[in-house]
């Protein structure tokens, strides 16, 4: 009895923290990023974050490629993938969708970090990624 | 016994009968909608449709056999020179999915025509390198395969206005200037 009672609060808090998942916004991911980097989110910077989409780095098929290659340099903009499908705009002011799934934003965070700078995204750089991007009006 | 016996009976029956329809010719050779020579078979599948179909469009699992499909799922993360990375479970998910609807699979016309075109032990990579492909496209010239608004023959859709909804006969073909 008192076990199934706790399996079943177990099976209730994941329901939960789901939910939870289901429901971030930019503010509540710049406040993950910031807690798993160790800093306030006061410390986040969208100034770096800029840098970091606009920086080119080389390409592993040759030319230089940055965030903006695909997501261009307004990021409210509709961008292209390589085989040139549209890709909606990354900026909340112009896509209420874009960080409010923590999975799908650690998902493309893994591919593309990887793909342009060679290396995942620290933390702090998904910060400052998300803070740039969240004040872009 | 008895029920064991009828039941054997009913069995090799219905499969006769299913074997049957597969093999007699279709009166209707090119009926589209049910998988006829160019539009395929409508497939839902979450998980394919979500992760398959953010960088281009998701090619019909009956463009290319099981070998083919097991070549690709297993090399998501070096995918074409692109990160297309999932987590195990999704992937398996993905993989079970494209093996049962495969060219192979022989559960649709445009898979069948595919697998007149590919040896009993090919598994190419590329939906536009196989000789199917190919030869559908002979009258395409290589200038109008780089044109920017093209970019890539893997880029269906330009030239096919309903290629995401698997649609592909010669009236929805509109090649960009
Ligand atoms: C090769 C093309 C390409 C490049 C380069 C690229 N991205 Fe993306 N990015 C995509 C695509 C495609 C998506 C998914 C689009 C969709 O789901 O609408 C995406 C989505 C994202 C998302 C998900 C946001 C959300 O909430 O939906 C993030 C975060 C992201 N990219 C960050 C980056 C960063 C950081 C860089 C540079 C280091 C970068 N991208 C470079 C193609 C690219
Ligand atoms: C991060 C972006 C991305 C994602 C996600 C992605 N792909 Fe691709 N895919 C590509 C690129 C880039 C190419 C190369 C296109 C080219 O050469 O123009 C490609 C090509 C292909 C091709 C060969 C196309 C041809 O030339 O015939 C197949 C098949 C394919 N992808 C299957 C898949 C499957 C299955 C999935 C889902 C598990 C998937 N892709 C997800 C980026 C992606
Ligand atoms: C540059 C434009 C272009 C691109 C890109 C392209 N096609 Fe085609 N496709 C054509 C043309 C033109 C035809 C010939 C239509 C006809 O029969 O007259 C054709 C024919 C076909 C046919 C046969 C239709 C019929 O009626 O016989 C199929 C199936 C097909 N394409 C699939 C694809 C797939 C899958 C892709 C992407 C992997 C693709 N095509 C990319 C232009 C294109």
């Amino acid at each position: 009895m008192t076990k199934s009672l706790f399996r079943n609060s177990l099976a209730m808090l994941g329901m939960v923290s789901t939910v939870a998942w289901a429901t971030d916004s930019p503010a509540s991911l710049m406040a993950h990023y910031a807690a798993t980097a160790g800093v306030p989110v006061s410390a986040l910077s969208a100034t770096r974050g800029e840098t970091l989409y606009r920086t080119e780095h080389p390409g592993r098929n040759g030319p230089m490629v940055s965030c903006a290659s695909c997501h261009t340099a307004n990021p409210k903009q509709a961008g292209r993938t390589r085989v040139g499908k549209q890709i909606e705009p990354l900026a909340p002011a112009a896509n209420p969708q874009r960080f409010t799934d923590a999975a799908k934003v650690e998902k493309w965070f893994r591919r593309n970090c990887t793909d342009v700078l060679q290396r995942e995204c620290s933390a702090q750089e998904k910060g400052d990624f998300i803070a740039w991007l969240n004040q872009t009006k | 016994m008895n029920y064991l016996l009828r039941g054997i009976g009913v069995v090799t029956a219905v499969g006769m009968i299913s074997l049957l329809s597969f093999s007699l010719p279709s009166p209707s050779g090119e009926a589209r909608g049910d998988g006829g020579s160019d539009t395929l078979p409508k497939l839902t599948h979450k998980n394919w449709q979500q992760e398959c179909a953010s960088c281009h469009i998701a090619y019909a699992p009956a463009f290319l056999p099981k070998a083919s499909w097991r070549r690709v799922m297993g090399g998501l993360d070096q995918h074409f020179g692109e990160n297309a990375s999932l987590d195990p479970v999704t992937q398996a998910d993905i993989l079970r999915f494209l093996e049962a609807n495969a060219a192979d699979a022989g559960t649709s016309r445009m898979g069948n025509r595919v697998m007149r075109d590919i040896g009993p032990k090919d598994a190419p990579l590329r939906v536009t390198e196989t000789r199917w492909f190919v030869r559908k496209h002979d009258e395409v010239s290589r200038a109008v395969w780089s044109r920017k608004a093209v970019g890539s023959a893997a880029n269906c859709a330009a030239c096919h206005r309903q290629a995401e909804q698997g649609v592909f006969d010669e009236d929805t073909v509109n090649i960009p200037k």
